[in-house]
Protein backbone atom coordinates (compact mmCIF):
# COMPACT_ATOMS: atom_id res chain seq x y z
CA UNK A 1 0.00 0.00 0.00
CA UNK A 2 2.45 2.63 1.06
CA UNK A 3 5.75 3.00 -1.38
CA UNK A 4 8.99 4.11 0.00
CA UNK A 5 10.87 6.16 -2.85
CA UNK A 6 14.18 6.39 -1.47
CA UNK A 7 14.54 6.14 2.48
CA UNK A 8 13.01 2.43 3.80
CA UNK A 9 12.12 2.56 7.44
CA UNK A 10 15.14 1.88 9.17
CA UNK A 11 14.03 -1.74 10.38
CA UNK A 12 10.56 -3.60 9.87
CA UNK A 13 9.10 -2.10 13.18
CA UNK A 14 5.37 -2.99 13.89
CA UNK A 15 3.49 -0.73 10.91
CA UNK A 16 -0.13 -0.73 10.13
CA UNK A 17 0.74 -0.26 6.44
CA UNK A 18 1.86 -3.23 4.59
CA UNK A 19 4.48 -2.48 2.20
CA UNK A 20 2.80 -3.56 -0.87
CA UNK A 21 -0.77 -4.78 -1.72
CA UNK A 22 -2.25 -7.56 -3.49
CA UNK A 23 -5.11 -5.11 -3.53
CA UNK A 24 -3.27 -1.93 -5.06
CA UNK A 25 -0.84 -3.49 -7.61
CA UNK A 26 -0.91 -1.64 -10.64
CA UNK A 27 -4.75 -0.55 -9.94
CA UNK A 28 -5.70 3.23 -9.55
CA UNK A 29 -8.95 3.32 -7.47
CA UNK A 30 -12.29 4.45 -8.96
CA UNK A 31 -14.59 6.80 -7.02
CA UNK A 32 -12.68 7.21 -3.48
CA UNK A 33 -15.62 9.48 -2.58
CA UNK A 34 -17.57 6.15 -1.97
CA UNK A 35 -15.62 6.49 1.15
CA UNK A 36 -17.11 9.67 1.87
CA UNK A 37 -20.04 8.32 1.82
CA UNK A 38 -19.13 5.66 3.92
CA UNK A 39 -17.67 8.23 6.68
CA UNK A 40 -21.18 10.15 6.59
CA UNK A 41 -22.91 6.81 7.40
CA UNK A 42 -20.71 6.02 10.39
CA UNK A 43 -20.37 9.47 11.64
CA UNK A 44 -23.98 9.50 11.88
CA UNK A 45 -24.07 6.05 13.87
CA UNK A 46 -21.06 7.06 16.22
CA UNK A 47 -23.36 10.22 17.14
CA UNK A 48 -26.88 8.63 17.61
CA UNK A 49 -24.83 5.70 19.30
CA UNK A 50 -23.10 8.54 21.88
CA UNK A 51 -20.25 6.76 21.84
CA UNK A 52 -18.49 10.84 21.20
CA UNK A 53 -19.83 11.32 24.31
CA UNK A 54 -17.30 12.30 27.05
CA UNK A 55 -20.13 11.29 29.62
CA UNK A 56 -20.21 7.71 27.98
CA UNK A 57 -16.89 7.18 28.23
CA UNK A 58 -15.77 8.34 31.29
CA UNK A 59 -19.18 5.91 32.65
CA UNK A 60 -17.63 3.01 30.82
CA UNK A 61 -14.17 3.74 33.05
CA UNK A 62 -16.28 4.01 35.74
CA UNK A 63 -18.39 1.06 35.58
CA UNK A 64 -21.38 3.42 35.55
CA UNK A 65 -23.25 1.96 32.60
CA UNK A 66 -23.15 -0.99 30.36
CA UNK A 67 -23.57 0.81 26.98
CA UNK A 68 -20.35 1.33 25.71
CA UNK A 69 -19.70 -2.35 26.81
CA UNK A 70 -22.66 -3.53 24.24
CA UNK A 71 -21.33 -0.82 21.66
CA UNK A 72 -18.12 -2.27 21.67
CA UNK A 73 -18.61 -6.34 22.31
CA UNK A 74 -21.61 -6.65 20.15
CA UNK A 75 -19.53 -5.00 17.01
CA UNK A 76 -16.74 -7.46 16.99
CA UNK A 77 -18.97 -10.08 17.51
CA UNK A 78 -20.36 -9.01 13.85
CA UNK A 79 -17.34 -8.01 12.93
CA UNK A 80 -16.14 -11.24 13.46
CA UNK A 81 -19.05 -13.13 11.85
CA UNK A 82 -18.82 -10.89 8.55
CA UNK A 83 -14.88 -11.79 8.10
CA UNK A 84 -15.82 -15.37 8.43
CA UNK A 85 -18.82 -15.07 6.03
CA UNK A 86 -16.32 -13.38 3.69
CA UNK A 87 -13.47 -16.00 3.72
CA UNK A 88 -16.01 -19.06 3.72
CA UNK A 89 -17.70 -17.54 1.00
CA UNK A 90 -14.41 -16.36 -0.90
CA UNK A 91 -16.75 -13.16 -1.21
CA UNK A 92 -14.98 -10.60 -3.80
CA UNK A 93 -14.90 -6.18 -3.25
CA UNK A 94 -17.75 -4.81 -5.85
CA UNK A 95 -14.41 -4.15 -8.01
CA UNK A 96 -13.97 -8.05 -8.20
CA UNK A 97 -10.70 -7.90 -5.85
CA UNK A 98 -10.12 -10.85 -3.79
CA UNK A 99 -10.22 -9.63 0.06
CA UNK A 100 -7.53 -9.58 2.07
CA UNK A 101 -6.95 -8.56 5.81
CA UNK A 102 -3.22 -7.93 6.65
CA UNK A 103 -2.31 -9.32 10.02
CA UNK A 104 -1.44 -7.90 12.98
CA UNK A 105 2.26 -8.05 14.18
CA UNK A 106 2.90 -7.68 17.64
CA UNK A 107 5.17 -5.17 18.71
CA UNK A 108 5.39 -3.51 22.24
CA UNK A 109 4.32 -0.47 21.01
CA UNK A 110 1.15 -2.18 21.53
CA UNK A 111 1.85 -2.21 25.10
CA UNK A 112 3.51 1.35 25.99
CA UNK A 113 1.12 3.20 23.43
CA UNK A 114 -2.04 1.63 24.43
CA UNK A 115 -1.72 2.76 27.65
CA UNK A 116 -0.79 5.97 26.86
CA UNK A 117 -3.95 6.24 24.17
CA UNK A 118 -5.87 4.94 27.23
CA UNK A 119 -4.79 7.75 29.01
CA UNK A 120 -5.87 10.08 26.14
CA UNK A 121 -9.41 8.84 25.68
CA UNK A 122 -10.78 8.90 29.11
CA UNK A 123 -9.35 12.85 29.18
CA UNK A 124 -10.47 13.58 25.68
CA UNK A 125 -13.60 11.53 25.93
CA UNK A 126 -12.91 10.43 22.10
CA UNK A 127 -10.78 7.91 20.02
CA UNK A 128 -9.97 9.53 16.96
CA UNK A 129 -13.46 8.73 14.79
CA UNK A 130 -15.20 10.38 17.43
CA UNK A 131 -12.93 13.62 17.87
CA UNK A 132 -13.88 14.41 13.77
CA UNK A 133 -17.75 13.75 14.64
CA UNK A 134 -17.61 15.92 17.89
CA UNK A 135 -16.09 18.96 15.95
CA UNK A 136 -19.31 18.17 13.65
CA UNK A 137 -21.50 18.31 16.18
CA UNK A 138 -20.36 21.85 16.84
CA UNK A 139 -18.14 21.51 19.24
CA UNK A 140 -15.40 23.32 17.48
CA UNK A 141 -13.04 23.67 20.08
CA UNK A 142 -12.41 19.63 19.73
CA UNK A 143 -10.27 21.08 16.41
CA UNK A 144 -7.67 22.22 19.01
CA UNK A 145 -7.68 18.49 20.56
CA UNK A 146 -7.49 17.15 16.72
CA UNK A 147 -4.46 19.40 16.26
CA UNK A 148 -3.16 18.20 19.50
CA UNK A 149 -3.21 15.02 18.48
CA UNK A 150 -1.81 15.41 15.28
CA UNK A 151 1.06 16.98 16.90
CA UNK A 152 1.65 13.31 19.43
CA UNK A 153 1.43 11.20 15.86
CA UNK A 154 4.31 13.77 14.05
CA UNK A 155 6.34 13.63 17.69
CA UNK A 156 5.73 9.74 17.46
CA UNK A 157 7.37 9.74 14.06
CA UNK A 158 10.03 11.84 15.45
CA UNK A 159 10.85 10.04 18.16
CA UNK A 160 9.75 6.80 17.25
CA UNK A 161 13.57 5.08 16.26
CA UNK A 162 14.59 6.00 20.22
CA UNK A 163 10.90 3.72 21.71
CA UNK A 164 11.30 0.22 22.29
CA UNK A 165 8.99 -1.55 19.61
CA UNK B 1 -40.23 5.69 13.15
CA UNK B 2 -38.90 8.94 12.24
CA UNK B 3 -39.45 9.78 16.60
CA UNK B 4 -37.21 7.00 17.39
CA UNK B 5 -34.59 7.65 14.95
CA UNK B 6 -34.14 11.07 17.16
CA UNK B 7 -33.89 9.42 20.67
CA UNK B 8 -30.28 8.00 21.73
CA UNK B 9 -29.64 5.04 19.51
CA UNK B 10 -29.65 1.79 22.53
CA UNK B 11 -26.11 -0.33 22.57
CA UNK B 12 -27.60 -3.21 20.39
CA UNK B 13 -28.60 -1.46 17.49
CA UNK B 14 -25.63 0.80 17.56
CA UNK B 15 -22.92 -2.02 18.01
CA UNK B 16 -23.99 -4.12 15.10
CA UNK B 17 -23.91 -1.05 12.74
CA UNK B 18 -20.60 -0.38 13.64
CA UNK B 19 -19.32 -3.45 13.33
CA UNK B 20 -21.13 -4.09 9.76
CA UNK B 21 -18.54 -1.15 9.25
CA UNK B 22 -15.50 -3.66 8.62
CA UNK B 23 -17.58 -5.68 5.40
CA UNK B 24 -18.69 -2.44 4.17
CA UNK B 25 -15.28 -1.37 3.79
CA UNK B 26 -13.66 -4.37 2.42
CA UNK B 27 -16.34 -4.89 0.55
CA UNK B 28 -16.46 -1.10 -1.05
CA UNK B 29 -12.27 -1.47 -2.24
CA UNK B 30 -10.81 -3.80 0.14
CA UNK B 31 -10.31 -1.28 3.21
CA UNK B 32 -8.96 -2.22 6.28
CA UNK B 33 -11.37 -0.27 8.82
CA UNK B 34 -9.10 2.41 10.90
CA UNK B 35 -8.75 5.78 11.62
CA UNK B 36 -5.99 7.16 13.62
CA UNK B 37 -3.98 6.65 10.76
CA UNK B 38 -5.91 9.41 8.95
CA UNK B 39 -3.72 11.64 11.34
CA UNK B 40 -0.81 10.31 10.00
CA UNK B 41 -1.38 10.73 6.46
CA UNK B 42 -2.12 14.45 7.70
CA UNK B 43 1.54 14.55 8.91
CA UNK B 44 2.80 13.06 5.55
CA UNK B 45 1.13 15.90 3.43
CA UNK B 46 1.59 18.88 5.46
CA UNK B 47 4.67 18.49 7.14
CA UNK B 48 6.64 14.98 6.50
CA UNK B 49 9.35 17.59 7.85
CA UNK B 50 11.95 14.51 6.30
CA UNK B 51 11.01 12.24 8.93
CA UNK B 52 10.92 8.90 7.44
CA UNK B 53 7.67 7.59 9.18
CA UNK B 54 6.08 10.22 7.14
CA UNK B 55 7.75 9.45 3.68
CA UNK B 56 5.28 7.40 1.90
CA UNK B 57 2.77 8.09 -0.98
CA UNK B 58 0.25 9.41 1.09
CA UNK B 59 -2.44 10.25 -1.88
CA UNK B 60 -2.93 6.17 -2.04
CA UNK B 61 -4.63 7.06 1.53
CA UNK B 62 -6.75 9.59 0.43
CA UNK B 63 -9.61 7.13 0.97
CA UNK B 64 -8.86 7.30 4.40
CA UNK B 65 -9.29 11.10 4.79
CA UNK B 66 -12.20 11.28 2.57
CA UNK B 67 -13.44 8.69 5.36
CA UNK B 68 -12.76 10.69 8.04
CA UNK B 69 -14.72 13.71 6.58
CA UNK B 70 -17.63 12.42 6.23
CA UNK B 71 -17.13 11.45 10.10
CA UNK B 72 -16.95 15.07 10.37
CA UNK B 73 -20.22 14.98 8.10
CA UNK B 74 -22.05 12.59 9.92
CA UNK B 75 -21.98 14.30 12.85
CA UNK B 76 -23.16 17.30 11.40
CA UNK B 77 -26.32 15.63 10.18
CA UNK B 78 -26.77 13.75 13.00
CA UNK B 79 -26.75 16.33 15.60
CA UNK B 80 -28.69 18.78 12.97
CA UNK B 81 -31.74 16.40 12.09
CA UNK B 82 -31.71 13.81 14.11
CA UNK B 83 -31.47 14.52 17.80
CA UNK B 84 -34.04 15.90 20.05
CA UNK B 85 -32.84 18.88 21.90
CA UNK B 86 -32.69 18.44 25.64
CA UNK B 87 -30.13 17.18 28.06
CA UNK B 88 -28.15 14.30 27.77
CA UNK B 89 -29.20 11.00 30.20
CA UNK B 90 -26.09 10.06 32.20
CA UNK B 91 -25.47 7.90 35.06
CA UNK B 92 -26.70 8.90 38.06
CA UNK B 93 -23.95 8.09 40.05
CA UNK B 94 -21.81 9.93 37.45
CA UNK B 95 -23.94 13.09 37.61
CA UNK B 96 -23.35 13.65 41.23
CA UNK B 97 -19.90 12.94 41.06
CA UNK B 98 -19.60 15.65 38.34
CA UNK B 99 -21.96 18.11 40.38
CA UNK B 100 -18.81 18.29 42.80
CA UNK B 101 -16.89 19.95 40.57
CA UNK B 102 -19.30 21.96 38.51
CA UNK B 103 -20.12 20.30 35.73
CA UNK B 104 -24.09 20.62 35.34
CA UNK B 105 -24.42 21.19 31.89
CA UNK B 106 -25.73 17.95 30.24
CA UNK B 107 -26.88 19.92 26.85
CA UNK B 108 -24.32 18.24 24.64
CA UNK B 109 -22.37 14.81 24.51
CA UNK B 110 -19.09 17.17 24.83
CA UNK B 111 -19.45 18.90 28.00
CA UNK B 112 -19.62 22.68 27.56
CA UNK B 113 -18.41 23.02 31.12
CA UNK B 114 -15.13 21.70 30.02
CA UNK B 115 -14.74 21.73 26.25
CA UNK B 116 -15.30 25.56 25.07
CA UNK B 117 -13.00 28.27 24.30
CA UNK B 118 -13.03 29.65 27.26
CA UNK B 119 -12.12 26.49 29.40
CA UNK B 120 -9.25 26.10 27.06
CA UNK B 121 -7.04 28.68 28.64
CA UNK B 122 -7.84 27.06 32.19
CA UNK B 123 -5.31 24.08 33.95
CA UNK B 124 -8.26 21.78 33.74
CA UNK B 125 -9.66 22.78 30.00
CA UNK B 126 -6.12 22.88 28.67
CA UNK B 127 -4.71 19.47 30.41
CA UNK B 128 -7.98 17.42 28.23
CA UNK B 129 -7.58 18.97 25.45
CA UNK B 130 -4.12 19.93 24.72
CA UNK B 131 -2.72 17.02 26.58
CA UNK B 132 -5.25 14.05 26.27
CA UNK B 133 -5.15 15.00 22.27
CA UNK B 134 -1.53 14.93 22.47
CA UNK B 135 -1.68 11.50 24.49
CA UNK B 136 -4.15 10.16 21.37
CA UNK B 137 -2.12 11.14 18.37
CA UNK B 138 0.70 9.76 20.06
CA UNK B 139 -0.19 6.78 21.84
CA UNK B 140 -2.67 5.52 18.67
CA UNK B 141 0.42 5.23 16.50
CA UNK B 142 3.14 3.90 18.69
CA UNK B 143 0.20 1.02 19.33
CA UNK B 144 -0.39 1.23 15.28
CA UNK B 145 -4.04 1.49 15.81
CA UNK B 146 -6.51 2.95 17.62
CA UNK B 147 -10.17 1.40 19.11
CA UNK B 148 -11.18 0.96 15.44
CA UNK B 149 -8.30 -0.08 14.07
CA UNK B 150 -7.61 -2.94 16.93
CA UNK B 151 -10.52 -3.14 19.38
CA UNK B 152 -13.09 -3.38 16.46
CA UNK B 153 -11.16 -4.41 12.91
CA UNK B 154 -7.96 -6.41 15.06
CA UNK B 155 -10.33 -8.02 17.42
CA UNK B 156 -12.71 -8.78 14.22
CA UNK B 157 -10.10 -10.99 12.67
CA UNK B 158 -8.91 -12.49 15.90
CA UNK B 159 -5.57 -11.06 15.73
CA UNK B 160 -3.83 -11.20 19.40
CA UNK B 161 -2.23 -8.39 19.07
CA UNK B 162 -5.09 -6.42 19.11
CA UNK B 163 -6.46 -8.15 22.42
CA UNK B 164 -3.09 -6.55 23.89
CA UNK B 165 -3.54 -3.46 22.70
CA UNK B 166 -7.89 -3.23 23.66
CA UNK B 167 -6.49 -4.47 27.44
CA UNK B 168 -3.85 -1.36 27.39
CA UNK B 169 -6.26 1.28 25.92
CA UNK B 170 -8.71 -0.33 28.86
CA UNK B 171 -6.16 -0.33 31.75
CA UNK B 172 -4.78 3.26 30.27
CA UNK B 173 -8.44 4.62 30.46
CA UNK B 174 -8.94 3.31 34.31
CA UNK B 175 -6.07 4.42 35.38
CA UNK B 176 -7.22 8.27 33.93
CA UNK B 177 -10.55 8.14 34.76
CA UNK B 178 -10.39 6.89 38.36
CA UNK B 179 -7.19 8.17 39.46
CA UNK B 180 -5.89 10.88 37.07
CA UNK B 181 -9.69 12.94 36.31
CA UNK B 182 -10.20 13.65 40.03
CA UNK B 183 -7.44 15.74 40.25
CA UNK B 184 -7.80 17.21 37.14
CA UNK B 185 -11.51 18.18 37.46
CA UNK B 186 -10.68 19.61 40.91
CA UNK B 187 -8.17 22.39 39.44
Amino acid sequence: MIKEDKMPLPKPVQDEFPEASVADAGTKERFPVRFLFAGVIFGIVFTKAEVISWFRILEMFRLQSFHMYGVIGSAVVVGILSLWLIKKFNIKTIDGQKIEVQPKQFSKGQIWGGLIFGLGWALTGACPGPLFAQIGTGATVIVITLLSAIAGTWVYGRVREKLPH
Amino acid sequence: MFEWIKQPWPWYVAGPLIGLIVPALLLLGNKPFGISSSLRHICAACMPSGIPFFRYNWKKEIWNLLFVLGIFFGGMIAAQFLTDPGPVKIAPQLAADLAKNGITDHSNLVPADLFSWRSLLTPRGALLMILGGFLVGFGTRYAGGCTSGHSIMGLSNLQWPSLVATICFMAGGFLAANLLLPWILSL
